[in-house]
């Protein structure tokens, strides 16, 4: 491995750490963020002359804090707050110090996730102060201005400044809460980069997640990195020249079996009083162990789907129900749930494309082509009407 | 740390402010508070029909009587708590006994 790529894995893997910490020690956000990348900098420049360091993290964390304190020296209108910190900042104790507050990234995860902060907010700050993506790079991916994005997390910034929202993981009794809030953002995070052009946000997603569950176990927490990571191993056979494949047809030999296998043992070690999450993980786990689509535990998935809509009702959960019961019982079961759930849904194109396979499934190709067709016409992407517009073309020629 | 807890109300059941001093629920509250910092102030408002609003046009003082927006729900009293931190105004925005029937807004002091 070359220093250069040396210096890119500790940024992947180090960043978060170090303007984690150097928001600890001093309690601006904004300052953390520079010193953090004047230390990245001055390990591309330094580290092809001395060497790679043996803990690149503790490194470039003492780094980062030696240039805070540079910086404070220099501006003389912070004196005061200088004499504050400069303790803490001085204090050149081993790198061993580092791993005793192992929490920093847990605290600023915690806080970028804070419910007084915007949701929007709350994603842009995680992705810059944890995954180090830039202000342009963030502002790319949620297709907004560099400015609006820019201006975004400075309000953040202010705003967990001025109303004083606390550094530090939250309390037992607020713990849940907070840590559904920390999730939820994570799984937008991933379900942002779910399409091709925006892959490093599902990538951050998970690579987020393995922190969180390594550093606070919570079954939840796991259960949000399996899913992810089993939604992930198939991104490589989801489309086919922009077109989808579906679940079925997709070769499963070309799925990701390192992240399959991560995901399942991280499934394996929870699993009492599941939530929703785990139950989702543990959907997508059966397909991921069916090497062909006919080994599939439909049988199980339906009762999964059930224990999901007893936690959160929803006729979209009642719908991929419905799916599961067909291939149990049959398409007309399957049907019989799926026109019971119309009046819910009105206009939603999953419903109706659902429809439209098990009408032809049962053969009945009138039905079916009229659902196609009312499919179609509420299919919110391309790709998805190009699949439909197949499956109806299909249909007309059998 | 100060916030300024803003209580709101539609005046559809206005109790006195003897009344609220005298309930169980807002005293064990004021245990709370106390506990977590303090109250510097706290105080019911008279209901906005009973407010003047007085703007200043070209050197002239223009009133005008109730509140300056009319709305369905309006500010009817605030308290001014000392907290650790904005987790702190929320724990106790939440237990305030009138916290289950209206919003309440919690307003950070500006403090340098």
């Amino acid at each position: 491995m070359g220093v250069t790529d040396a210096v890119d894995e500790a940024f992947r893997t180090e960043w978060g750490q170090v303007v984690a910490t150097l928001i600890r020690v001093t309690g601006d956000w904004d300052l953390a963020e520079e010193c953090a990348s004047d230390a990245f900098a001055s390990a591309l420049a330094t580290w092809p002359r001395d060497g790679v360091p043996r803990r690149p993290g503790a490194w470039l964390t003492t780094t980062a804090r030696n240039r805070a304190l540079d910086r404070l020296r220099r501006g003389a209108a912070e004196s005061g707050r200088l004499r504050r910190l400069a303790p803490v900042l001085e204090d050149d104790s081993p790198p061993a110090e580092e791993d005793a507050v192992p929490d920093d990234r847990l605290r600023l995860m915690f806080t970028c996730c804070h419910p007084a902060l915007p949701l929007e907010a709350q994603v842009a700050l995680t992705l810059r102060t944890l995954a180090g993506l830039t202000t342009p790079e963030i502002a790319r991916a949620f297709l907004v201005p560099e400015a609006t994005m820019a201006q975004r997390l400075v309000r953040a910034k202010r705003k967990i400044r001025n109303a004083r929202i606390p550094y530090r993981v939250p309390p037992a009794e607020l713990l849940p809460e907070r840590m559904a809030g920390v999730l939820g953002v994570l799984y937008l995070l991933f379900n942002e980069g779910y399409s091709t052009e925006r892959r490093e946000l599902a990538t951050e997603a998970i690579r987020l997640a393995r922190v969180l569950v390594s550093l606070l176990p919570s079954s939840e927490a796991g259960g949000l990195l399996a899913l992810m990571l089993f939604q992930e191993s198939r991104r490589a056979t989801r489309t086919e020249h922009g077109d989808l494949v579906t679940l079925a047809e997709q070769d499963r030999t070309r799925w990701d079996r390192a992240m399959i296998d991560e995901g399942l043992a991280v499934l394996d070690e929870m699993f009492a009083d599941p939530g929703p999450y785990q139950l989702q993980a543990a959907i997508a786990a059966c397909h991921a162990m069916a090497r062909h689509a006919e080994d599939t535990d439909w049988r199980r998935i339906a009762d999964l789907y059930e224990l999901v809509a007893e936690l959160n009702p929803s006729p979209v959960v009642e719908l991929n129900r419905a799916v599961a019961v067909a291939e149990v019982d049959g398409p007309a079961a399957g049907l019989a749930l799926v026109d019971d759930l119309r009046a819910e849904l009105p206009g939603y194109h999953l419903l109706a494309a659902t429809r439209a396979d098990l009408l032809r499934r049962l053969s009945r190709h009138q039905e079916a082509r009229e659902a196609y067709e009312e499919a179609l016409n509420q299919a919110p992407t391309d790709a998805e009407r190009r699949f439909l517009a197949r499956r109806l073309v299909e249909l007309t020629t059998s | 740390m100060r916030y300024m807890l803003m209580i709101t109300d539609d005046g559809a059941e206005l109790a006195s402010p003897a009344e609220i001093d005298a309930q169980p629920a807002f005293l064990s509250w004021l245990v709370d508070v106390e506990a977590r910092g303090g109250r510097r102030a706290g105080t019911l408002l008279r209901p906005p029909d009973e407010a003047v609003t007085v703007r200043v046009r070209d050197g002239r003082v223009l009133r005008s009587d109730g509140p300056f927006a009319e709305t369905k729900e309006w500010i009817a009293g605030v308290e001014v708590l000392e907290c650790a931190d904005l987790d702190d105004a929320i724990a106790l925005a939440a237990t305030h006994p009138e916290a289950g029937r209206f919003p309440i807004e919690i307003r950070p002091f500006w403090e340098d």
